[in-house]
C-alpha cells in the first residue's frame, strides 16, 4: 500500500511529467520562469491548487452527472484559486503584481483541470490528493530548472543575489540577453525533453 | 477615436500577440497544431468566443464587480472584484455552451466543422487571459470588443503558421528525442523571436 501512494507521488515527476509528457500547463511555465522568486511562487500555488481540488472533486465525484461535470470542477477549481491569489496578494504583494494575469490563469492551467478530469474523476481522495501533489511537483520540477537557468545565465543572480557578476558591473560575466526574453523558454524546455527523452526511450515520440 | 481602434488593433495582433509574446492558450498551441485545416477550424472558433466573451465580461466588470459598481442599486462602497475570476470562467463556459447548442441548431455545417474545439476553448487559457487583461487594463465596451477581435485573431494567425511549419516539417530528419513535441517547442520559439521585431513598433 505504501509503495503504491509512493508510486503515484513520485511517477509524474520524471517518468511521467505533466509538462514534457502530458502537455498540460505549458502557458505559465513559459511566462512566469524569467525570475526564481516568481517560479517559486508560481509552482507551490499550483502544486496546492492541483492537490485540494482533485481532493475535493474526488470526494464529490459520485454525485456529479457527467453533463456538468466540467462546470462543477470549473467551480471548485475557480474557488481554490480565489484563495490562492487574495494569499499572495496579502503576503506577497509585489510578486503579485509581476505575475498579474498568470495566478488567475491556474484555473485553465490544463494540468489541474486535466488531473481532476483525468484522475479524480475515477479515484479516491487520498490517492487524488497525493497524484496532484505528484503533478504539481513534476510541473514545480521544470519552472524551477528553467526559472534557475534563465535567472543565472541572463541576469547572473539567484534570488536577486549576485552570483556571476557582470561586466556592466565591473564583474566578468557578460549577461546573456536572450535567456530574460520569451523564446529562451521554450529553448530550456525543448533542452529538458531532449535529455529526459534520452534517459527514458520511451517517451520518444513516433512520427 | 477610429485611429485609436485601428491601434489598439494592431496591437493586440501583433505586438501583444496571445501566444507568442504571452505564451497563452499554449496547451492547444502545441496539441492542435499538427494540420492547417484543423488549426483553421480551432482559430476561427477562438476568434469567434473572443469577441463575445470579452464584451460580456467587460459589461459585467463596469456594471456589477467594480469597485463602486453597485452604487445604482443603493451599495456604495461594495468591491467584489475578487469575485472575479469564479464570474469570468462562469460567462465563457456558458457562453461556449449556448454557443455549441446555437450552431448545431441553427448552423450545423459550421457546427460539425467547430464542434470538437468547442469544448476545448473553455479551458484555453487565452480566452480567460483576454478579459482578464482587458481588466487590468480598464478597456472600456468599445475597446473589449476591438480587443477581443485582436487577440482571437492573433492567436489564430499564430496557431495557424505553426501549423504550416510543423506540416513541412514531416520531412525532415529531427534528432530522436526532440521529435514531436521537443522540436515543435523550438520552432514556437524561433516564431517568438521574429514576433520580438514587432515590439519596437509604438502605436
Amino acid at each position: 500500500m505504501a509503495n503504491k501512494y509512493k508510486e503515484i507521488l513520485i511517477d509524474p515527476i520524471l517518468k511521467n511529467n505533466p509538462i514534457t509528457l502530458q502537455v498540460l500547463g505549458i502557458c505559465s511555465a513559459l511566462a512566469v520562469t524569467t525570475k526564481m522568486e516568481t517560479a517559486v511562487v508560481m509552482a507551490l500555488s499550483v502544486t496546492l491548487v492541483t492537490a485540494f481540488s482533485s481532493y475535493f472533486v474526488s470526494l464529490i465525484r459520485n454525485h456529479i452527472p457527467s453533463s456538468v461535470r466540467i462546470l462543477v470542477e470549473m467551480t471548485i477549481i475557480a474557488s481554490l484559486v480565489i484563495i490562492a491569489d487574495q494569499l499572495i496578494k496579502a503576503y506577497a504583494y509585489n510578486i503579485s503584481k509581476q505575475l498579474s494575469v498568470y495566478v488567475g490563469l491556474i484555473i485553465t492551467n490544463c494540468i489541474v483541470m486535466g488531473r481532476t478530469e483525468g484522475y479524480a474523476l475515477k479515484n479516491p481522495p487520498v490517492e487524488s490528493f497525493l497524484d496532484g501533489i505528484g503533478n504539481g511537483m513534476g510541473y514545480a520540477v521544470i519552472l524551477l530548472t528553467v526559472g534557475f537557468l534563465r535567472e543565472l545565465l541572463g541576469a547572473g543572480k539567484f534570488f536577486g543575489i549576485t552570483i556571476l557578476p557582470l561586466t556592466t558591473d565591473g564583474g566578468w560575466y557578460q549577461a546573456n540577453g536572450l535567456m530574460l526574453l520569451a523564446p529562451s523558454a521554450f529553448f530550456l524546455i525543448a533542452m529538458f525533453i531532449w535529455v529526459l527523452r534520452t534517459f527514458y526511450p520511451e517517451q520518444v515520440e513516433e512520427e | 477615436m477610429l485611429e485609436h481602434y485601428l491601434s489598439l488593433f494592431i496591437k493586440s495582433i501583433f505586438i501583444e500577440n496571445m501566444a507568442l509574446a504571452f505564451f497563452l492558450g499554449m496547451c492547444t498551441f502545441l496539441a492542435v497544431s499538427k494540420k492547417v485545416d484543423t488549426s483553421i477550424g480551432l482559430g476561427i472558433a477562438v476568434i469567434f468566443v473572443q469577441v463575445i466573451t470579452v464584451p460580456v465580461n467587460n459589461l459585467i466588470y463596469q456594471n456589477v464587480l467594480k469597485e463602486g459598481a453597485l452604487a445604482w442599486a443603493g451599495l456604495e462602497g461594495v468591491d467584489l472584484t475578487f469575485l472575479g475570476l469564479i464570474t469570468y470562467i462562469g460567462v465563457i463556459a456558458a457562453i461556449v455552451q449556448v454557443l455549441e447548442m446555437i450552431l448545431d441548431k441553427y448552423v450545423p455545417s459550421l457546427y460539425n466543422s467547430l464542434g470538437i474545439f468547442l469544448p476545448l476553448i473553455t479551458v484555453n487559457c487565452a480566452i480567460l487571459a483576454g478579459s482578464l487583461f482587458m481588466v487590468e487594463r480598464n478597456y472600456d465596451f468599445g475597446e473589449s470588443i476591438v480587443y477581443g477581435f485582436g487577440s482571437g485573431f492573433g492567436w489564430a494567425l499564430a496557431i495557424v503558421a505553426l501549423a504550416g511549419v510543423r506540416e513541412k516539417m514531416k520531412y525532415s530528419n529531427v534528432p530522436k528525442g526532440l521529435r514531436g513535441l521537443g522540436i515543435t517547442f523550438i520552432t514556437a520559439g524561433l516564431m517568438a523571436m521574429a514576433f520580438m521585431l514587432f515590439s519596437g513598433i509604438k502605436l
